[in-house]
This record gives C-alpha cells, structure tokens and sequence, in this order.
C-alpha cells in the first residue's frame, strides 16, 4: 500500500511528467520560465492547486459522479475553479505575504490544462483518496522540476550568443525536446519497480 | 479588429495568425496527439466544432452575459460543447475516441477557443464570429495535420496509414514519442523565422518581440 503511494509520486514527477511527457500547462511552462525564482513559486503555487484539486475531485467522484456520470467535465471546471477562487480570497486575507507569492499565479493557472487533466486521470483510475493525494503531489513536483530546469537553462542562454533565427520561442521548444528527450531516460525506473 | 472585413475575418486565423505557430495557442493538444495525421485530424475537426458552436451561442448573448463572470460563463458553454463532442465521440468512433483520451476533454481549457470568445465573438454580431472561429479553427486543423504529417512520417515511413518511404525506411521512433511533438514544432518554428527574415528584416523583429500582439496567453 504504502509503496504503490512512493510509486504514484515518482511515477508522476520523472516519469510521466506532466510537461514533458503530456505536454500539459505548456502556456506557463514558456512564459514563466524565464527566472528560476518565479519558476519556483509558480511551482508551489501549481503544486498547491493540484492538492486541492485532488481533494476536490475525490469529493465529487464519491458522492456526486456515480449519479450523473455526463456531469463529469463541466462539475470539475466549475468547482475547481470557485474552490480556487475561494481559497485565493482567503488567502488573501489571511496571508498577505503568502497572496503575493503566489496570488498573481492562481487564476492563471485555473485554466491550466494540467489541473482538468489531473481530475480527469484521477477519475479514471480510480484513485481513492491517499493515492490522489500521492498522484498530485508528484505532479506538482514535475511541473515545478521542468519549470525550474527550464529557467536555469533559459538564465545562461540569455547569457549567451544564439544564432538570429533561433531567437524567441523556437529555441525554448528545441530546448524542452531536448529536457523531454532526458526524461525519457527515467522509463525503465517504472517497469524496474512495478 | 472587428472594423475589417469579413472575408478577412475568416482568412487570417488560417496563416498569417495561425493560433499554433504565431499566436503558440493550444499547445498542450497540437503536441500532445499528433503522433499520427489521424488523431491530428480528428481532435482538429472536434476542436473546431467546439470553436465554431460555442462562438455562435457566445456571440448571441454577448449582451446578456454579465462582464464580472464572463469567462466562467465561456467555460460553461465550451464545456457543454465538449461533453457534446465526447459522447459523440464515444458513439461513433470509439477508436480515435479511446486514441485521443483525456485530451477530449481538455479541449475545454483550450486557450485558443478562450482567446477568440474574449477577442472577437463577445464583441461581434453572430454570423462574422462563426467566420473568426472557422478561420482560426482551419487554422489549428492546418497546424495539427502539418505537424502529423511530420511526426508520422518520420516515425513510421506512412502517411494515414499508407506506406510512403518503402521498406528500406528505418523507423525514427523518437518522432511518435514526447520529444518528438518538441522538435517537430521547434524545428516549423525556426524555418518560419528564418523565411520571415529572408522576407521581411524589420517586421519580424516587432513579431518577436510581441508574438501574441495582445499578450493574451493564458
């Protein structure tokens, strides 16, 4: 039991990698990695949304989904996106210091597709309520990582001479093919421990 | 915007503002499902009608819709629209249905269908937002079986499906995988530089500098 949990979250974090294995919240993943400080916080801030959309989705898969299976998509949007909301106010409140850390991240990343994604996956699988919670945080933990190596390598390429055509966002996809190609090698670590 | 002309409504999503290789919107889905030209296809035709469907009932109650939940109300109505699309889906074609996965549903929080309901239909009587939406749908449908095309062809030597390259052909499989969709789009992204420099010097260096023209990303 115990295991299938550390499983789930490196299965999520290196393995199949939000960004670079599905290509989910690509929007955030070229416009906010440019500094690994902001990286970083919009990392946490992703990776605290994704926990309560674990919540949320496990509240929903068990007491209002096994009634209204048709209601799935659009019950997910609307109450990630009030919970957010919600939690964002109070937030606010509460912790000043913590809103502006975070705050300005927070309804972007609503509609980020990582977030629908991880209800949708949770859903499917059938995770109960610890594995949700495992699943979340490990993707959290893989979207900051890709974030945060992004925004390293993007720090000493602005460094750097680059050739004319190569400037704005060709270069960050070449560079994510190539952060995409290393994850790759994390595959065998899956069939190694299952 | 809305003082052009209608024809031109309908053109420029197509190329001059293509929504994957101008304005990077819709990523997630245009790197996600193009291993092969087929689902490229398939989730461009149901992205477009999700576009074109919503934009009309957007466009008609532009007036009703209240400016503070504007957005959520969008994400209703694509909502409904994809769910629409999904059983659908799930109906007549269960293969690509089961081929494209969760990213039928992600269709919802795609930021190119967001982007032309803020922009163009809550502004714009109904039948010119079903040009805009069209356009820019054929737009993404022309990005998706562009960067198929590539990614199958270069992975499996066939095109739908048809053997292309022979036998001899030795598969490149990275292009079917992750860092494939990366480089295929990297690799359009930097001819796309190059031709527009040979063209255009002074254009260009605004584009780069501004992409999206209204930083509306999201």
């Amino acid at each position: 039991m115990n295991i299938d949990l550390v499983w789930i979250f490196i299965s999520a974090m290196v393995v199949n990698n939000f960004t670079l294995f599905y290509f989910l919240g690509l929007c955030p993943f070229m416009g906010v990695s440019g500094r690994v400080a902001t990286a970083l916080r919009m990392g946490a801030a992703d990776t605290f949304v994704l926990l309560i959309t674990a919540l949320v989705t496990w509240v929903l898969d068990t007491f209002v989904l096994p009634h209204a299976p048709y209601l799935t998509l659009i019950s997910f949007i609307v109450t990630i996106a009030s919970v957010v909301q919600i939690v964002e106010m109070a937030i606010k409140k509460y912790s000043p210091r913590l809103f502006h850390e975070l705050g300005q991240f927070l309804p972007l990343i609503t509609t980020n597709c990582a977030i629908l994604y991880l209800a949708i996956f949770q859903t499917n699988r059938g995770y109960g309520f610890l594995e949700g919670l495992s699943f979340a945080l490990g993707a959290g933990a893989g979207l900051t990582l890709a974030l945060v190596l992004m925004a390293s390598i993007r720090e000493q390429v602005d460094l750097s001479r680059i050739p004319d055509v190569a400037e704005g966002s060709a270069l960050i996809f070449l560079i994510a093919g190539f952060l995409s190609l290393a994850f790759m090698g994390f595959a065998g670590l899956l069939s190694a421990g299952s | 915007m809305a003082a052009r002309t209608a024809k031109e409504d309908l053109v420029r999503g197509i190329w001059r503002e293509n929504p994957v290789f101008v304005q990077l919107l819709g990523l997630c889905p245009a790197l996600a499902v193009t291993n092969t030209v087929a689902n490229g296809l398939a989730m461009g035709l149901a992205t477009g009608f999700v576009a074109i469907s919503s934009s009309i009932f957007i466009s008609a109650l532009r007036k009703v819709i209240p400016h503070g939940v504007r957005i959520s109300t969008y994400v209703l109505i694509v909502g409904t629209f994809v769910t629409v699309v999904d059983l659908f889906m799930q109906a007549t074609v269960p293969r690509v249905s089961q081929a494209l996965g969760a990213f039928v549903y992600l269709i919802v929080v795609n930021c190119m269908i967001l982007s032309r309901h803020e922009m163009f239909a809550s502004k714009s009587p109904v039948w010119r937002s079903v040009l805009d939406a069209a356009g820019t749908s054929a737009g993404f449908l022309l990005a998706l079986l562009l960067m198929g095309g590539i990614r199958e062809l270069f992975s499996s030597g066939s095109l739908l499906g048809v053997d292309l390259l022979g036998p001899r052909f030795q598969p490149w499989l990275v292009m079917a995988l992750p860092p494939g969709g990366f480089f295929t789009i990297a690799f359009i992204l930097l001819g796309m530089n190059a031709w527009h420099r040979r063209r255009e010097p002074r254009r260009v260096r605004k584009l780069m500098h501004d992409p999206v023209g209204s930083g509306a990303m999201s």
